[in-house]
């Protein structure tokens, strides 16, 4: 059976604490008053009622940085979010048009060269990077902000065309140099060129996450995460291929 | 673990993504059209397809799909009220998404969600479809990885921890929400001490939700210098594993926040058995190296440039259990050395996979997760592009002595091994944990379990399985996190497969694995792929526990089918842990109750490895045990059938029937004494 001091306990820690806006006084007043005046059932029935509302009120906790106190958030907290990021915006729009160019390399291949090593290779840089250049386009146009358009393959590959170059972009002259260039010296070129190229890529990533108050958006996150890591991967192998390709050469 | 991973995130995004993509298709429809010119068209029917699910491909020749008949396989959607299938498995409960992890409104008109949306950067929701405003507003608090203890759930979250009680498992509720942001938010216990894993960039060392504000604009005099301009270092920022004491489970305070250079996607728990003064932390960071200038030491330069690169290594963490708050990173293990070259880069051949189709190269230069078992002394990694052995009994210096790859494998992402370290079971992440890779199309040995022998220290393929059923376009599937169920005679893992739901797995005989039981929601959306799913799916105590990324928190129960038995169900039920950290693997040990012989003997039913008859009197024999409360006389029974089952030991044809009888017959000569555990 429950006594007096439970029951006033109960009205003081599970049903008077701010949680409710209800100060403990003005709540200790209500429950003298309802003592005056309720039978002893109801009485009981009140209390069991109160100890379970005691028994399932959540507490929100903030802690402190390490050897600081927590502190309690009223339940009504909410979360928030860091403020979004003008680098981030500028990110994705220079990593389009980074990735139109490597999708653009990557169509010269067929015409250009027989080796299947690259050409499986091209294949996956290209569908990847076109994946990639999709999701960016998601993610702008889902923020509002202007969606680059990404020139088409013959606009990329004019040495004339008046674009801003991003970090590691082959130059006109360098793409138009790839574009004259067959067989094993078109190998050679489209290597050099796309390492040179991917290593661009993690510039801009490195550059990103240190430009203060950039990358805390999770998708932007993950994104540059995975093409970081990617495009590590990737020049990986074509240094293997070009590794592979030299003593070839020399025989 | 957890671990998605590098798909935690990337789940989110993509889901965010496609969240965002329903929207802006409703927007554009009611954009005025452009004039009509060809490549106006294209770019308006570029915008319309923007948040479409991509069409699926062809099924590679050789390969088989999943199955389009199962009846998971055309759920109908919803939030809350998506349509249900289920085998074996009962749902008790499901404890929505704390407030504090989430808008708390289920009005989309309510000020709270219109809030959420502006600080989304939603250009113009009200062009939106309402049901919609909810969901994208809670995208950025994904529920992640569960731990246990006593009658304690805590379930990550990227934005901090939800702690439970789970002492009434069908009345789960929530204690504490534990507010602080970073992602994944990978948990682990150990006593009074709490451990999470931090790894993006607003990750603050006081668990401020406001991040880190950008720089003002240069003065116009500097603009041109913009670029060049060196950004102030953030001490404030934490990347890496923060420590906190939980002796008031309503109020845990942080003791300690050990930072490391790419953060901690994932952690794992190790107790040495040989330490009782320490705990260890190995820690799997997959993101970017963080500049020196912010932690000193750090460099994301390749080995041949820089001999010190945080890539290409873990982190271990030493816990003094008397001053966590001097926990510190103790050694960097180069776990993916040549041990005949030195090169620390010695198992770089996440290029090599034969797979075909969109895939990425996956370097081996982290881990995704590790799962110890300090029980025999070994570690399995899962390492983006290889999976590996580690014998880790010096826990500060684990040495690889194996490591595989598989041509069907995209991402190397969790491990989990039998009760008797036989076996190893890896999953692939396939697409990262954000993809549709569950369609009729997408073929099933690619995003799942890959099961290896384990001998002498050396991994041996043996199979693949992969939840059967197909799912649609819009659901987020691959395999995921899992934990063994504790039946005893036979290894059974319980998994999570994101938006494919759970499903419990039998891989007793490695080369032949089967499901036994299964639970699955539709999808959230049916037109666009929204993030959601379970990410974790552990038994702890008799009951199964899934993190719904997007909903909360389920708790089920197994049922009898023909695949399990109710004798089998309560046998698991007689193993109890006081923790639970599912990477920090235990050796399971079950009591020698008459109820486990009761398994024992289903089984050797099933398998027909023992005559009707004989399975007939010690049935008999048990009961009359069980009815006399274990009477001389009927302990006498036992004992003699027990001696009986000799002749049945030696002539069983295949080694988990040898064991069971082994089993068994101890049980029957000393019901009510722990059966000896099994020795490496």
């Amino acid at each position: 059976m429950k006594t007096l001091g439970d029951f006033t306990n109960s009205c003081l820690h599970g049903l008077c604490g701010e949680r409710n806006g209800w100060s403990a006084r003005g709540f200790a007043t209500l429950c003298t008053l309802l003592l005056a005046t309720t039978a002893a059932t109801d009485f009981l029935q009140f209390t069991a009622r109160a100890q379970q509302t005691a028994q399932a009120a959540p507490v929100v906790v903030q802690p402190g940085a390490p050897g600081k106190p927590s502190r309690r958030l009223p339940p009504s907290t909410m979360g928030k979010l860091p403020p979004p990021s003008q680098a981030d915006m500028e990110f994705m729009q220079g990593m389009i048009l980074h990735h139109a160019q490597a999708v653009a390399m990557t169509a010269l291949i067929p015409s250009h060269t027989q080796n299947g090593d690259l050409r499986s290779l091209g294949a996956r840089i290209s569908s990847s990077q076109s994946d990639e250049i999709k999701f960016m386009k998601r993610w702008l146009a889902a923020r509002g902000e202007p969606v680059p358009t990404t020139p088409g393959m013959r606009a990329m590959d004019m040495s004339h065309h008046p674009m801003a170059l991003m970090p590691g972009m082959l130059t006109p002259e360098q793409m138009e140099a790839l574009r004259k260039a067959k067989d094993s010296e078109f190998d050679h070129q489209f290597l050099t060129g796309m390492i040179q190229h991917h290593n661009g890529a993690l510039t801009m990533v490195k550059d990103l996450f240190e430009t203060p108050g950039a990358g805390q958006d999770a998708e932007l996150f993950d994104f540059a995460t995975d093409a970081d890591n990617t495009q590590r991967a990737e020049i990986r192998i074509m240094q293997g291929m070009l590794e592979k390709k030299g003593p070839e050469e020399k025989q | 673990m957890n671990r998605m991973f590098g798909v935690g995130l990337r789940v989110i995004a993509a889901a965010t993504i496609s969240i965002f993509g329903v929207i802006r298709v409703q927007g554009q429809a009611q954009t005025p059209a452009p004039a009509p010119s060809p490549s106006a068209q294209e770019a308006a029917d570029e915008e319309e397809n923007r948040f479409a699910p991509e069409p699926p491909p062809a099924l590679p020749p050789g390969m088989t799909g999943s199955d389009v008949n199962d009846e998971r396989a055309r759920l109908a959607p919803g939030l809350y009220d998506a349509g249900e299938a289920s085998m074996g498995m009962k749902h008790l409960a499901l404890v929505k998404k704390p407030d504090a992890f989430q808008l708390g409104a289920a009005d989309p008109d309510d000020p709270k969600v219109q809030k959420m949306l502006e600080q989304l950067r939603i250009s113009n929701p009200a062009k939106i479809p309402k049901p919609m405003h909810l969901v994208l507003a809670q995208l950025a608090f994904a529920n992640s990885d569960l731990a246990f203890q006593g009658n304690h759930l805590f379930q990550g979250n990227f934005y901090g921890v939800s702690i439970y009680d789970i002492s009434n498992p069908a009345n789960t509720r929530l204690l504490t929400s534990l507010v602080c942001p970073g992602g994944q938010g990978d948990v682990s216990v150990y006593k009074n001490l709490l451990f999470m894993s931090v790894e993006m960039p607003n990750g603050r060392l006081d668990c401020s939700s406001k991040g880190f504000p950008p720089e003002p604009p240069p003065p116009p005099s500097e603009e041109k210098d913009r670029k060049r301009r060196v950004p102030a270092a953030q001490k404030d920022r934490f990347r890496g594993v923060r420590i906190f004491d939980i002796s008031d489970i309503r109020n845990p305070k942080q003791v300690a926040a050990v930072q490391t250079c790419r953060g901690s996607h994932t952690h794992t728990l190790l107790v040495d058995p040989n330490d009782k003064e320490n705990v260890y932390i190995y820690v799997s960071g997959t993101s970017f190296v963080r500049r020196p200038e912010e932690l000193a030491g750090c460099s994301g330069e390749e080995p041949d440039k820089d001999p010190n690169t945080a890539l290409f290594r873990i982190e271990v963490i030493k816990v003094p259990l008397a001053a966590p708050q001097d926990a510190k990173v103790v050694s960097s293990p180069r776990v993916f050395m040549d041990a005949r070259t030195g090169a620390m880069n010695g198992l770089n051949n996440g290029g090599t996979h034969g797979k075909k189709g969109p895939e990425k190269p996956k370097d081996t230069n982290q881990c995704h997760d590790i799962t110890v078992y300090s029980a025999i002394g070994l570690a399995a990694g899962a390492c983006s592009g290889n999976g590996i052995l580690l014998d880790i009994r010096d826990p500060v210096n684990p040495k690889r002595v194996d490591a595989v790859n598989d041509p069907n494998y995209s991402y190397w992402h969790s491990a989990s091994f039998s009760n008797d370290g036989t076996k190893v079971v890896f999953t692939d992440e396939w697409g990262g944990g954000l993809g549709p890779r569950c369609r009729a199309n997408d073929p099933n040995k690619w995003g799942a379990d890959a099961i290896f022998g384990l001998a002498d220290d050396k991994l041996t393929f043996m199979s693949y399985y992969k939840m059967p059923a197909a799912q649609s376009d819009t659901e987020n599937c691959v395999a995921h996190n899992g934990s063994l169920v504790p039946v005893p005679g036979r290894d059974i893992e319980v998994q999570a497969w994101y938006q494919g739901g759970i499903s419990v797995v039998d891989f007793t005989d490695p080369a032949h694995p089967f499901e036994i039981a299964y639970f699955d929601r539709g999808p959230i959306d049916p037109k666009v792929m929204v993030l959601a799913g379970d990410w974790s799916a552990y038994w702890y105590n008799g009951y199964i526990y899934g993190s719904e990324i997007a909903r909360g928190l389920d708790v089920f129960e197994l049922t009898p089918t023909q695949f399990l038995t109710r004798n089998e169900i309560d046998a698991a039920k007689t193993v109890h842990t006081r923790e639970l950290n599912v990477q920090n693997q235990q050796r399971i040990e079950w009591p020698a109750k008459l109820v486990v012989a009761k398994a024992y003997l289903d089984q050797l039913s099933r398998s027909q490895a023992l005559a009707t008859d004989k399975i007939a009197a010690l049935r008999k024999a048990i009961q009359s045990a069980e009815s006399s409360r274990m009477s001389k006389g009927s302990l006498a029974d036992l004992k003699r059938l027990a001696h009986s089952l000799q002749t049945d030991h030696d002539k069983a044809t295949n080694q988990a029937d040898s064991k069971r009888l082994g089993a068994l017959a101890e049980i029957l000569e000393h019901p009510g004494a722990l059966i000896a555990s099994t020795k490496r």
